[in-house]
């Protein structure tokens, strides 16, 4: 009876959406290998920062600033590659100002011991406003392409080519980012004094792990994910610059560890899932069907909704001391 | 070696000095940014801060401090009732939008009758859409438990479609040469919420305002309601122990926040935007939480820090046109104001001590 609550809502959505996409696609003229592959490449900056979350989250640790460190990431690596002329540049520079600015909310949480939710709300205007002033000179440009994996023969197989094997490099870094920390959290020593901080930190602390240390820690990592989804939108995804172009996408990445149950498994399910929404919503919108386009551009929000009321009834997977301070004299 | 030793009692001098000390330095990074961004940073900070107010051109713009400080103290007052029981709205921009198409709705339906009954017809419709908006992360948490963070968020971004679908479609200007947004309510009187008093910018959102701060100063301190508000905030298991029902008052703090807020969305489009339209949504929800904890909390201090920030709105306004000061950098500056405000707040419940040796 267990594993049936557990599992009935997650498989319920994930027939009901795949279930969908017959529906909505017969009558159009929509290739579904594109579209496929086209999902992976929608999904990935969500299951980037996503992944990046779900360890803060591990760690205790309730940061709602992926936005804003998206956002920065998203400019921070379009300048840099459109300085440097190299994509990968870019990438890199972009998880650099991710974990920097993400190091302002550490240091307001875990040493000024300011509350989490308006620190990381903080977080998210001031990364808005800031990678607003720093991209006014950006608009209008395009960054220099990113080189997609090309293999011989492999690469192009009918179907199985355009999905798998002709992707960017970061849809890849993305999946191996979703599969390492699955491994490290449920295998590694680190993983395990990660969660035991995040389970209960006063315990964690008279065995004497560094709870603040391993936090800290935890929240770079996030930030570095953030910077690194946001440069994927900005650099690959649209590919070009414009204010608040991350959209939500930050915030539908927190809804995304709920739906996951902090699992990594299914921060990747979930993200395909979303991805799959968004580019079917483009899809039709560009298809021109009768739905009008401003309500097909609110579905993935009313979607997410809809998927946190079927998930919030399950709260186990939620580390105990999420989002709570600690302070070695309390 | 530094360490942090816990105050017994938060200490309270320090919690009323500490947004002035926010203030402070957040004008000295703030100048340190402008500096980098090759302007002169004392005429800056001058320019936002001092003109406005003592300036040539004052007179023109000191109305401006309660246009843009009504809706900002009206959405405020209502957020900082959740904020003090720890539930988090933070989608009253969202709110705000709906209360806009709801109040505007009411007007342009009736549009062209001449009556008396319009304009607190609308009133009521902006506060019930504010209202109803927020109604839906209530519920949800309620019956279901969802977290009212991520759902009031993503209703903002559900709002804003529904703004420019409203503005492209249904409640588009019949009359308007094929331009997106609605007819312009300034030129229909009985539903145009004009300035009460010619020349200083009050009109009937900024009145709204001031009740709103008087009657969260009184629910506050002299009501029941009030004392269970900060009682869940401060000791939430005293406050169960105590008989507080979480459901009634999640209910109550986001449906008061959401009527306030869409109270603002309805006066704004009613009168200083005049017309329902895509880029009708300012931003005012989100200051609105800086606002809030720049005030503490405190209905007195949220009507100063809304003042404040309309200030630092309208400098910017007059920064960028005379110095080119570009409208993001003033984001960037409330943004570091509610950093900074944060930091400081560990002075007010922690004492920071110096000591060689071993520590604590």
């Amino acid at each position: 009876m267990k594993t049936l609550t557990s599992i009935n809502p997650v498989f319920v959505i994930v027939v009901v959406m795949v279930g969908a996409i017959p529906l909505l696609l017969s009558g159009t003229e929509i290739n579904p290998v594109l579209l496929i592959a086209s999902l992976m490449v929608a999904a990935t900056p969500l299951l980037i920062a996503a992944i990046g979350e779900l360890v803060v989250e591990k760690a205790g640790v309730l940061n709602l600033g992926v936005e804003g460190m998206m956002i920065v990431g998203a400019i921070a690596g379009f300048a840099i590659s459109v300085e440097t002329g190299s994509a990968l540049v870019g990438a890199l520079a972009a998880i650099v100002a991710g974990a920097l600015l993400s190091l302002l909310f550490a240091f307001l949480t875990q040493f000024a011991l300011a509350n989490q939710v308006a620190s990381g709300l903080a977080l998210t205007l001031f990364g808005l406003g800031l990678s607003a002033l720093m991209g006014q000179s950006y608009v209008g440009i395009r960054p220099p392409a990113m080189a997609k994996l090309d293999l011989p023969v492999i690469s192009d197989l009918p179907v199985v080519g355009p999905i798998l094997f002709s992707h960017d490099p970061i849809l890849y870094v993305g999946i191996g980012l979703c599969a390492a920390v699955w491994g490290l959290l449920k295998f590694s020593r680190a993983g395990l004094v990660l969660r035991a901080v995040g389970e209960n930190h006063d315990a964690a602390h008279a065995l004497g792990y560094h709870v603040i240390r391993v936090r800290v820690l935890a929240i770079m990592f996030g930030g570095a994910c953030a910077g690194l989804g946001g440069a994927y939108i900005s650099l690959i995804r649209v590919p070009q610059w414009t204010e608040g172009m991350t959209a939500g996408i930050g915030w539908i990445a927190l809804a995304l560890v709920v739906f996951a149950s902090w699992k990594p498994w299914r921060v990747l399910l979930g993200a395909y899932l979303f991805g799959g929404i968004n580019v079917l919503q483009l899809n039709l919108q560009a298809a021109g069907i009768a739905i009008p386009v401003e309500y097909l551009a609110m579905s993935p929000y009313l979607i997410t909704i809809l998927v946190l009321v079927i998930m919030s009834a399950d709260k186990s997977g939620a580390p105990a001391s999420l989002g709570r301070s600690f302070h070695a004299s309390q | 070696m530094i360490y942090l030793e816990k105050r017994p009692q938060p200490s309270r001098s320090l919690s009323l000095l500490t947004p002035v000390y926010a203030v402070i330095i957040t004008m000295i990074a703030g100048g340190l940014l402008f500096a980098a961004l090759g302007k002169n940073p004392v005429e800056a900070i001058r320019t936002i801060f001092w003109d406005p107010l003592f300036g040539q051109y004052a007179f023109y713009y000191r109305p401006q401090l309660l246009v843009k400080g009504g809706p900002l103290v009206l959405i405020a007052i209502g957020l900082s009732l959740g904020f003090r029981a720890g539930i988090w709205n933070i989608g009253a921009e969202g709110q705000y939008i709906f209360g806009a198409i709801c109040g505007a709705g009411v007007a342009l339906a009736l549009y062209p009758m001449d009556a008396f009954f319009i304009f607190p017809l609308m009133i009521l419709a902006g506060a019930l859409g504010g209202w109803a908006w927020a109604m839906i992360p209530a519920v949800l948490k309620v019956k279901f438990g969802t977290n009212e963070i991520l759902v009031s968020l993503m209703l903002v971004y559900v709002a804003d479609q529904l703004l420019a679908k409203m503005s492209l479609g249904l409640m588009k200007n019949p009359e308007g040469f094929g331009f997106p947004g609605s007819r312009n309510l300034q030129e229909y009187p009985s539903a145009h919420n004009a300035e009460l008093i010619a020349g200083t910018g009050m009109h009937w959102g900024v009145v709204f305002a001031f009740i709103a701060v008087i009657f969260a100063y009184v629910l506050l301190n002299k009501h029941i309601l009030g004392f269970n508000i900060r009682l869940t905030g401060e000791a939430p298991r005293a406050a169960s122990f105590s008989g507080v029902k979480p459901s009634r008052l999640i209910l109550f703090c986001l449906g008061m926040s959401g009527a306030l807020a869409g109270l603002a969305g309805m006066f704004e489009v009613s009168g200083p935007s005049g017309q329902v339209n895509i880029d009708f949504a300012a931003g005012y929800g989100f200051t609105a939480i800086i606002v809030a904890f720049l005030g503490r909390l405190h209905p007195v201090g949220i009507l100063l820090a809304g003042l404040l920030m309309a200030l630092t709105y309208i400098g910017g306004d007059i920064a960028e046109s005379q110095l080119g000061l570009p409208s993001a950098a003033i984001q960037v500056f409330q943004g570091m104001l509610l950093f900074f405000l944060l930091a400081l707040d560990l002075l007010t419940n922690f004492r920071v001590r110096f000591k060689s040796g071993a520590a604590a």
